[in-house]
Order: C-alpha cells, then sequence, then structure tokens
C-alpha cells in the first residue's frame, strides 16, 4: 500500500501519460480507420489498393518494430518532433489497421440493396457511404472497435520504453527506489484496469444507446 | 411505335465469368412505353433490368439514356441515376429511417431540395401510394406491400423520366400482390415510361404496350401482349406459356 501513497505522483504522471497517448492515438486511428475503410470499399482501384496495403503492412508489423521505425526512421527524413508525437502516430496508425478492418466488417453486414438503393436515387459513392451504409453498420462494429481501443491502451506501454511516460514506465523510478516489485505491479495494473473498464463503460452505453435492437 | 426513343440497348453482352448472361441484346424503349420483361429464371432479365441504371456494368455493346451514353462511375453516373427510377425485388427501405425520411433522403441529397419543401413532396406521394398514414412509422414495422409502395414513392420522388421495376411483387403474398400493381398501373396509365421485369402475366397483358420474352441471355420474341400470349411464335415461349398459364 505504501509504494501508491508515498509515489502517487509519480504514479499520476505515468497515468496521466497512458491515458494522454490513448486519447490522441484512439482519435488519429478512428479518424484513420474511417478513411482507410472508406478507401477499402470505394468504386476507385487505386484507392482499394492504397486501404488494402495500409492495412497489410501495419497490421502484420509488430508494433514494436513500427515505434523503431518512427521514432529513429522519420527523424532521418527531416521530420523530428517530441516522442510522444511520434508514440500517438505509432499507436494511432497501427490500431487504425484493425479499426479499419472492423468498421469494413460491419460494412459488410450492411445488406447490399441498401447501397444499391441509394446509389439508383443517384446518391454519390460518399453520400451512400455516410448517408445509409455507415450509420447502420456503425450499430454492429460498437463492441469490435471497443476492443480495439482497449488494446490500445494496453499497447501504448511499448511507449514507456521509447522514454515516454506512461503508466508501465513508472515501475522503473520505483524499483530503483526500492519497492517490493509485486505491489508496484498491482498498482499498476489497477491504474491499467481503471482506464480499460472506464473504455468498456463507454461503450457498454455506446451499445445500449445506438446498438442494434433484437 | 418507338418514335421517340428513351432507353436503347445496342449489341449489348455480358458475361459473369464463363456464363454469358446477356447475349447481343437490342433493346429499344420509347418515351412513355411500357415494356413488360419475362422469361424463365436465370434468363438474365434481372440483369438486363439492372445494365439499364449500370447497377450491372457490361462487358460490349452501348446502352444510351435520352440520347446520353451511360457514363462511368462517378458524379455523372450518379446524375443519370437519378432520372431513372428503381424498384427492387427486396424493396431496399433504408432501415434506419422512417418511411417519410426514405422518401425525403434522396430529394434533399442528390435535388437539392429543402427539407420541408422534399416533406411535403413526399407526403403527397405517400399519399398517392395511400401510405400517408405511415409516414412516421420504420420499414420494418409496415408489410412487405406497404414496403414496396414506398420504394416506388421513393422512386417518383426523384421525378424521373423512367422507371425500373425488378421483380417488385416476388417477394410479397399473394394478397399484397394487387396493392403494388395498382399503383404500377395507375403510373402506366400517368405515361410513365416503365420497364417491368416480372412474372405477373395479368399486369403485362392489361399494362404493357410490349412484352419482351427473354430465354438464355437471348431476347426470343418482343411483341404486343396480346399477340405474344395468343400465338408465341417460339417453341420456348410455347413451353413457357404452357406451364404458367396452366393453373
Amino acid at each position: 500500500m505504501d509504494v501508491l501513497t508515498e509515489n502517487f505522483s509519480t504514479y499520476g504522471e505515468g497515468f496521466l501519460g497512458t491515458v494522454e497517448l490513448t486519447v490522441y492515438a484512439s482519435i488519429l486511428a478512428l479518424v484513420l480507420g474511417f478513411v482507410m475503410a472508406s478507401f477499402r470499399v470505394a468504386p476507385v482501384g487505386s484507392f482499394r489498393v492504397f486501404g488494402t496495403v495500409w492495412v497489410t503492412v501495419l497490421r502484420n508489423t509488430p508494433l514494436t518494430l513500427l515505434f523503431f521505425a518512427v521514432l529513429l526512421g522519420l527523424p532521418r527524413f527531416g521530420l523530428v518532433l517530441p516522442f510522444k508525437v511520434f508514440a500517438v502516430l505509432a499507436l494511432g496508425c497501427y490500431t487504425s489497421a484493425f479499426i479499419c478492418e472492423a468498421l469494413r466488417s460491419g460494412i459488410n453486414t450492411v445488406p447490399k440493396g441498401q447501397g444499391e438503393a441509394a446509389r439508383s436515387l443517384g446518391m454519390t459513392f460518399s453520400q451512400t457511404l455516410s448517408q445509409v451504409i455507415l450509420p447502420q453498420a456503425f450499430r454492429s462494429v460498437i463492441p469490435p472497435v471497443g476492443s480495439n481501443i482497449i488494446a490500445l491502451a494496453k499497447n501504448s506501454a511499448i511507449a514507456g520504453a521509447f522514454s515516454v511516460t506512461e503508466l508501465l514506465g513508472t515501475y522503473r523510478t520505483l524499483n530503483e527506489l526500492g519497492y517490493s516489485i509485486i505491489w508496484t505491479f498491482v498498482w499498476i495494473a489497477v491504474g491499467y484496469l481503471i482506464i480499460t473498464l472506464t473504455i468498456s463503460a463507454l461503450f457498454n452505453f455506446l451499445e445500449k444507446r445506438w446498438g442494434v435492437a433484437r | 411505335m418507338a418514335v421517340d426513343p428513351l432507353i436503347e440497348l445496342r449489341d449489348v453482352n455480358k458475361y459473369y465469368g464463363k456464363l454469358h448472361v446477356l447475349q447481343d441484346i437490342q433493346l429499344t424503349v420509347g418515351r412513355g412505353e411500357v415494356v413488360v420483361v419475362i422469361g424463365p429464371s436465370g434468363s438474365g432479365k434481372s440483369t438486363l433490368c439492372r445494365t439499364i441504371n449500370r447497377l450491372e456494368t457490361i462487358q460490349s455493346g452501348s446502352i444510351t439514356l435520352d440520347g446520353q451514353p451511360l457514363p462511368e462511375e462517378g458524379k455523372g453516373l450518379a446524375k443519370l441515376r437519378a432520372e431513372v427510377g428503381m424498384v427492387f425485388q427486396s424493396f431496399n427501405l433504408f432501415a434506419h429511417k422512417t418511411v417519410l425520411q426514405n422518401v425525403s433522403l434522396a430529394q434533399v441529397k442528390v435535388r437539392g431540395r429543402k427539407k420541408d419543401e422534399a416533406d411535403k413532396r413526399s407526403r403527397e406521394l405517400l399519399t398517392r401510394v395511400g401510405l400517408e398514414a405511415h409516414a412516421e412509422k420504420y420499414p420494418a414495422q409496415l408489410s412487405g406491400g406497404q414496403q414496396q409502395r414506398v420504394a416506388i414513392a421513393r422512386a417518383l420522388a426523384m421525378d424521373p423520366k423512367v422507371m425500373l421495376f425488378d421483380e417488385p411483387t416476388s417477394a410479397l403474398d399473394p394478397e399484397m400482390i394487387n396493392e403494388v400493381l395498382e399503383v404500377m398501373q395507375s403510373l402506366a396509365r400517368e405515361g410513365m415510361t416503365m420497364v417491368v421485369v416480372t412474372h405477373e402475366m395479368g399486369f403485362a397483358r392489361s399494362a404493357a404496350n410490349r412484352v419482351v420474352f427473354m430465354a438464355d441471355g437471348k431476347i426470343v420474341e418482343d411483341r404486343a401482349p396480346e399477340d405474344f400470349f395468343n400465338n408465341p411464335e417460339s417453341d420456348r415461349a410455347k413451353d413457357f406459356l404452357s406451364k404458367i398459364l396452366k393453373h
């Protein structure tokens, strides 16, 4: 118990770091995932190819490798940003590939006739997607998108290895101070639980509010 | 007949892999004409109907609508589709929108009408198909026949030049077929250009200017309904009619 009360500010900083990474990377992942899912169902071939390559590359690359590529690679091309921004980029892009596929599976649950009806009325591709397909797909993708955001929150721990302040990384400081490793980790775990359970609760609420009525 | 062609298909061919589903189709539909397409399952009649607004692409040949060849996928095609109303076998009403929203959506998004203007027009059309009382319901709360009438109102709301009906009554209970056919009959009487794929021979006899009989991807006969039903020329048509008119 002492380890928490005596190092509350260390834990707090780490906790807020993880929350920050999660929130920003989630927003990036949702936006990019949305764009990529649109690309993957677009009538234009080159868009589909781009979306497919994006998903294939990011989904099949270990996240740690992606962190290395972003944090060490981008500065070589003259792009120097704070590590935290790089971490958000890496996490957001990585998760966007999974979000994209969750959205796409949702799009596929909407009967084909819905899109055909919209197109036959003269609606453009983007109108069809935004007015007819996505509002219906949205209801069935709430659970898998929730899972992906939770995974993102936990994956943010990797950023700690690249000297970004986040929750898991606090163990190093505390360990050096000689605290029991078990209790250090118990409190870290509690921190993660607070974040992931909050995300779960949020998505449960969304599902109750918008989910498919059966 | 057909002095003023609205839809013209010339040498249209379509394949699904090796299957040659439309073979050298020639078809002209004049303004104000009602053409009923009949034929056995798998003869390509639905596919033919769907090529006219390019829901199905073709491999060769040309399709023109009011003198304009069908454009490639994009804004131009969307614009053209707005001129072609389509009614599907499975209704395809937007499940997440009310009846009124279904009819108004494309008026606002495609025709650029104001929302109240669109809703006013929608209510007129719903009254016309006898469903004004159901405007605030969701499609799932309506019977099949009611849904199909909403779908017709939705297509009419765009003020199309032509209406395509792809087996509009095939998914309906027998007692609901008439309410849909009546709406179609009245459209035909008002001079709407219509292409109707159907198994309703009664409708073909009473409303059609021409009957197109398809089998195995080809147009076998293209004649006035009385001629066709009383004196089919081809063996294929005789065989088909003998099977369906027996009961």
